[in-house]
């Protein structure tokens, strides 16, 4: 439904912006049109304000030249009122006034010529004719009818001389002049028309000139009556807006028409030609005033041709959407690609979480499967360890076993599937209980103990002395990352060896830095010898990859240790410190190294050093990252340093934490291998010579109480038996070795005849009291054949404290000692079993009467309860109880809950007994065993928490039973044997 | 199978041809068992804790469990006919049979309450009555070839007591 929406929702966006598109490219249109139309407007006022101006000035200039003409008329109409009235006869003549009118034509640019015509009436008619001599004329050039009164042209301008004798009074245009003229004293303008002769358009006009000066308000009546003649001019308009126009800037572009606009209806036009209509886009009108109060004119200008469209007004829009366009185009592209992104991110969002999903269920289902195929595989080896019982022909057997080997591969491979998943969910926690470092690592040592042998490699272990017996930590996981990286050493290595150091970190500091110290010696040291021979002092005599890492500070962790737990007096000092203990573990190996190329992604899951090396070697890969996720788990760090075909060294740091010394010595019983101690102050002569290899074994044999003594050669041993006799002198007997171990490449067919004749001559001749036992160490298994008779006993690397004490045992017949860690089987859980009182609590018959029986079986006395409660009154203080089997799963009180009530009674019990009696205390604690069907960690350590010692799983495997009571039965010392 | 049974049943105890024959068909009977799954390798534990100073360990064990089983069958019976279904109550049973039944060897039973338990888990209760139904179907199932399997050793140890007076 929501998925619905958010499509719909997405289509309408998606149309909205295609919407705003389409607006915002209207919009841009429409502003260039606006813009484009304003432009236009602007340019059109412009050209109308141009065409104003223009217009303006040219009425302005053509009404003054008009003025300056009419003014000239003016003082002609003086000049002829003065000459020719007032002086008597008058001064003028047509001639005087031809010159005087020509010489001053130039005054009068706008007039054709001027002419003056004198006022006759009807009466004078007669003697002025006579007088003149010819007769007036009409304008048609006709003897004049009889008039009122005649206005004959007595004086012309040459340029006018046809108009000589002409009444002016016959024209029209000229008798309406006149007679406005006389009437108001004033230049009067005739309407336009067709001049005579230049048949161009024109006014005339007309001055009147008085006899008398007459005031300026004089009637119309009184002027009339006083008026002697009149002076009349034509203005040939045409010609003179021309030349009037031909002088102006911007001739061409504009058209002028000047209209006598008297009658407003009917205007006459009196220059210019008429425009056509259509035109009539810009115009302007300027009134014009020619002294003609009656007249009215008006210059009207246009354009002549239409105005252009700017350029600029066209480009500029376009330009401008153009930009428009762009702009929305880049709004669009950005949206949508943002619109893209947006919905890519969201896929992305989905995938992502598809994706982690996917991881947490592929951790989950890794978890879930591996557990349901842990259930049938236990299963299948179940089934295998018991048809191993049954009697099979060899190759049946051959079969089984193979088929249980691989079992417990695929077991153990699964395991480290679960526990990756486990990491990778977070879900794998570190516990923290007391154990025992040195037997954890004796244990890893004799898992891979065949394989070494049979390829011949020397695999040790070293455990600085340092470092506490018994450490907090998970000792599971702490076997597991040993196991693992061992593993891999031994995978990897064919020839050489595999070397387990433990020291603590500190201590590996101080030795490095001392190193650093005398770092050139060392240097040069190393150099000679690379250089020189090929034998590097290292435990099998190889080379390895950190090599001064290991054999430079080796020597001198090794000295440091002695040398401060000399002065410190064993070792107490880093106790006091701190109650937390960095470990420093390294597993130095001469195998094929790692490829530097595939260095780098070695802790990643699943990556092998190439295709190459699964093949090879098998294995999945995945062991290192889980080793990588415990190590950090623990607090610490792991690394390596790699050469390839040199070998590799891994190393992790590991924080522990110190044990509390309030119980130390019996959960220490326990907890670790327990190893005989009659082995204590026998004395020990060790052939080797390498230093390293010598102190691996000096390790397990001072575990073992031993005081050993070391040479490299067999030849000292002998010197020194001899040579200690006479020291001596047999005053202490007990000095002398009873043991000479003897390193396999020390060892001959030589050595063995020499060494053996050598010590009885001794003994004979009394130096020696008991020939010591000669002990070789061998490597590979076939050496053994090359041991000779002489060599009481033979040890097979890798060394381990309780393999050397079983053969010491077996040599030296000391068969009291306690070792059972050799036997197996249900022989020996019956030897644990035998006679022990033991307590079944369960609240089912069926599974008492099963686990009563397994147990009878074993030669266990039974004891069966069917609740907690009735458990607890059975053990009340002293009961004759080995050990309890507590099923956790009961109605009202279940086995966590009786096992804390039965750890509190002991405490009680411990507190009341009295104090003196140590042995006693460590009594009161009765080993009490889980019995559950599920067997999965957190049960486990509910287990622990709750004070049981372990667990075994319902019904009893063999095996398993053994193991669980084996780690507490043993350490129970049997007070009869 | 159980024609073969029934067949045995009707054969004359104490007859002096039958003592073969009953061992093989003994054997016959719990090998049909662990082919069919009834047993698992529990069971065979089982047999060889039984030695002559515990003869009848196997049939008292047998006994132990089927007591337990009805018990505990009859409980879940009721348990589950209820309306609101007590899953805690009926687990704790289940676990109970779970934990008898895989003493026994009685790998089909077991299995089934394996089955059980998850439903328990889930509170599903139409889960619960189905493997229930399972659960006895399984058990009447093993109980039937179960008495068969002690008859058929009473008559073997009648018969060697017989032998030796």
């Amino acid at each position: 439904m929501g998925l619905k929406t958010g499509v719909g929702g997405e289509k309408r966006w998606w149309w909205n912006r295609n919407v705003i598109m389409v607006l915002w490219v209207m919009l841009s249109v429409g502003f260039c049109i606006g813009l484009h139309c304003h432009m236009r407007t602007e340019s059109m006022r412009k050209a109308e304000e141009t065409l104003t101006s223009m217009c303006e000035e040219r009425a302005r200039m053509l009404q003054e030249q008009f003025a300056v003409s009419v003014n000239h008329v003016h003082a002609l109409a003086i000049l002829v009122s003065t000459f020719h009235y007032q002086k008597s006869p008058p001064a003028l003549d047509q001639e005087t006034f031809a010159d005087y009118t020509a010489s001053t034509a130039f005054e009068r640019p706008l007039l054709n010529g001027v002419a003056y015509a004198q006022r006759i009436v009807h009466a004078e008619r007669q003697l002025f004719e006579n007088q003149q001599g010819w007769m007036i004329k009409t304008m048609k050039r006709d003897p004049s009818p009889v008039q009122d009164e005649y206005a004959p042209v007595i004086y012309s301008q040459e340029t006018v001389s046809y108009i000589e004798a002409l009444d002016m009074m016959s024209g029209e245009e000229d008798r309406e002049n006149i007679l406005r003229a006389r009437a108001t004293g004033k230049a009067v303008l005739t309407r336009p028309f067709r001049l005579l002769e230049s048949n161009h358009l024109g006014v005339v006009l007309t001055f009147p000139v008085y006899l008398l000066d007459l005031p300026a308000d004089a009637t119309a009546e009184e002027r009339v009556r006083a008026t002697a003649g009149y002076l009349g001019g034509a203005f040939d308009v045409e010609s003179l807006v021309e030349n009037l126009l031909r002088q102006l800037a911007g001739n061409q572009e504009i058209m002028v028409n000047v209209y006598d606009v008297t009658n407003a209806s009917e205007p006459l036009i009196m220059y210019g030609t008429n425009p056509p209509d259509d035109h009539m886009l810009l115009s302007h009108v300027s009134m014009l005033d020619f002294g003609d109060p009656f007249r009215k004119h008006q210059m009207k200008c246009r354009y002549r041709e239409k105005p252009p469209v700017s350029l600029s007004s066209i480009t500029t829009p376009s330009g401008i959407f153009v930009i428009c366009m762009l702009v929305g185009y880049i709004g669009y592209a950005a949206w949508s690609h943002y619109d893209n992104v947006k919905e890519d991110f969201r896929k992305m969002e989905e995938l992502k979480k598809q994706a982690e999903a996917a991881d947490v269920a592929k951790s989950q289902f890794l978890a879930t499967v591996s557990h349901e195929i842990r259930t049938p595989m236990n299963g299948v080896l179940g089934m295998l360890d018991m048809l191993l019982d049954t009697n099979l022909n060899l190759t049946q057997k051959d079969y089984a076993q193979t088929a249980q080997v691989c079992g417990r591969a695929l077991i153990s491979l699964i395991n480290e599937v679960l526990d990756r998943a486990k990491i990778e969910a977070g879900k794998l926690e570190i516990e923290s209980v007391p154990f025992d470092l040195r037997s954890i690592l004796d244990d890893v040592i004799s898992l891979f103990s065949a394989k070494s042998r049979e390829k011949g490699i020397e695999l040790a272990v070293y455990v600085s002395e340092r470092v506490p017996n018994i450490l907090m930590g998970d000792p599971g996981r702490f076997r597991q990352i040993i196991t693992n990286l061992v593993g891999n050493s031994v995978k990897f290595t064919e020839r050489g060896h595999v070397f387990v150091q433990v020291h603590l970190v500190e201590h590996v500091k101080m030795a490095m830095n001392a190193t650093a110290e005398t770092g050139l010696n060392g240097h040069v040291n190393e150099v000679n010898m690379k250089s020189a021979a090929t034998v590097f002092n290292t435990l099998s005599g190889l080379e390895v990859a950190d090599f001064r890492n290991t054999c430079e500070s080796f020597k001198l962790l090794l000295s440091h240790g002695a040398s401060l737990s000399c002065t410190f007096g064993g070792g107490s000092v880093p106790e006091s410190i701190a109650d937390k203990v960095t470990l420093m573990v390294s597993v130095e190996d001469t195998g094929i190294g790692i490829p530097v190329h595939a260095q780098d992604r070695v802790f990643t899951p699943f990556m092998q050093a190439d295709s190459s090396t699964s093949r090879n070697y098998g294995g999945t890969g995945i062991g290192l990252s889980i080793s990588k996720c415990l190590v950090e788990l623990m607090g610490g760090k792991i690394n390596f340093i790699s050469q390839p075909h040199v070998g590799s060294t891994f190393m992790f740091t590991a924080v522990l934490q110190k044990y509390g010394k309030s119980a130390g010595v019996d959960t220490k019983r326990s907890l670790s291998e327990v190893l005989p101690t009659c082995f204590r102050g026998m004395r020990l002569t060790l052939v080797d010579r390498r230093a390293v290899r010598a102190a691996v074994t000096k390790y397990h044999l001072q575990r073992l109480g031993v005081i050993i003594e070391d040479v490299s050669t067999v030849n000292e041993v002998l010197c020194a038996l001899s040579g200690q006799n006479d020291y001596l002198n047999s005053s202490q007997p007990g000095k002398q070795p009873s043991i000479l171990l003897i390193e396999k490449d020390s060892w001959d067919s030589k050595v063995d005849v020499h060494i053996q004749n050598q010590l009885l001559e001794y003994k004979e001749a009394g130096r020696i009291q008991v020939v010591p036992k000669v002990v070789l160490i061998l490597t590979i298994e076939s050496d053994k054949t090359r041991a000779g008779s002489h060599v009481d006993a033979i040890i097979m690397k890798p060394l381990r404290a309780s393999t050397i004490a079983t053969c010491f045992q077996q040599m030296l017949g000391m068969g009291k000692c306690q070792n059972k860690d050799t036997l197996n089987g249900s022989t020996s859980l019956r030897g644990l079993l035998d006679g022990k009182n033991i307590l079944v609590v369960d609240d089912n018959k069926v599974n008492l009467r099963v686990a009563a029986a397994a147990l009878k079986k074993y030669g266990a006395k039974v004891v069966c309860v069917e609740s907690g409660k009735s458990a607890l009154s059975l053990l009340q203080s002293p009961h004759k109880f080995d050990a309890c089997f507590m099923d956790v799963q009961m109605p009202e009180m279940d086995g966590f809950e009786a096992t804390r009530q039965i750890r509190l009674m002991e405490n009680k019990a411990n507190e009341e007994a009295p104090p003196e009696e140590g042995l006693v205390k460590a009594k009161w604690h009765l080993p009490i065993l889980a019995m559950t069907a599920d067997v999965i960690q957190a049960t486990h350590e509910e287990c622990v928490k709750c004070g049981m010692d372990g667990y075994v799983s319902k019904p009893f495997e063999e095996a398993q039973l053994y193991q669980a009571v084996a780690r507490f039965v043993v350490s129970q010392p049997i007070p009869d044997s | 199978m159980l024609p073969l049974c029934s067949r045995v049943l009707l054969s004359h105890p104490f007859s002096p041809m039958s003592l073969m024959a009953l061992r093989e068909q003994l054997n016959m009977l719990v090998n049909s068992m662990y082919i069919e799954g009834l047993l698992d390798q529990q069971f065979q534990q089982l047999q060889m804790l039984q030695d002559a100073s515990s003869p009848g360990f196997v049939a008292e064990v047998i006994n132990l469990f089927c007591e337990d089983a009805e018990r505990i069958l009859t409980e879940l019976t009721k348990l589950v006919d209820q309306a609101v279904v007590d899953f805690q109550k009926v687990d704790a049973y289940v676990h109970q049979l779970k934990g008898s039944s895989s003493s026994v060897g009685a790998q089909n039973v077991k299995l089934a309450c394996i089955q059980f338990r998850q439903f328990c888990e889930e509170n599903n209760k139409d889960g619960c009555l189905n493997a229930l139904n399972v659960v006895k179907h399984h058990y009447y199932l093993l109980r039937n070839k179960f008495d068969t399997m002690l008859q058929l050793e009473q008559r073997i140890q009648a018969y060697d007591s017989k032998q030796q007076n």
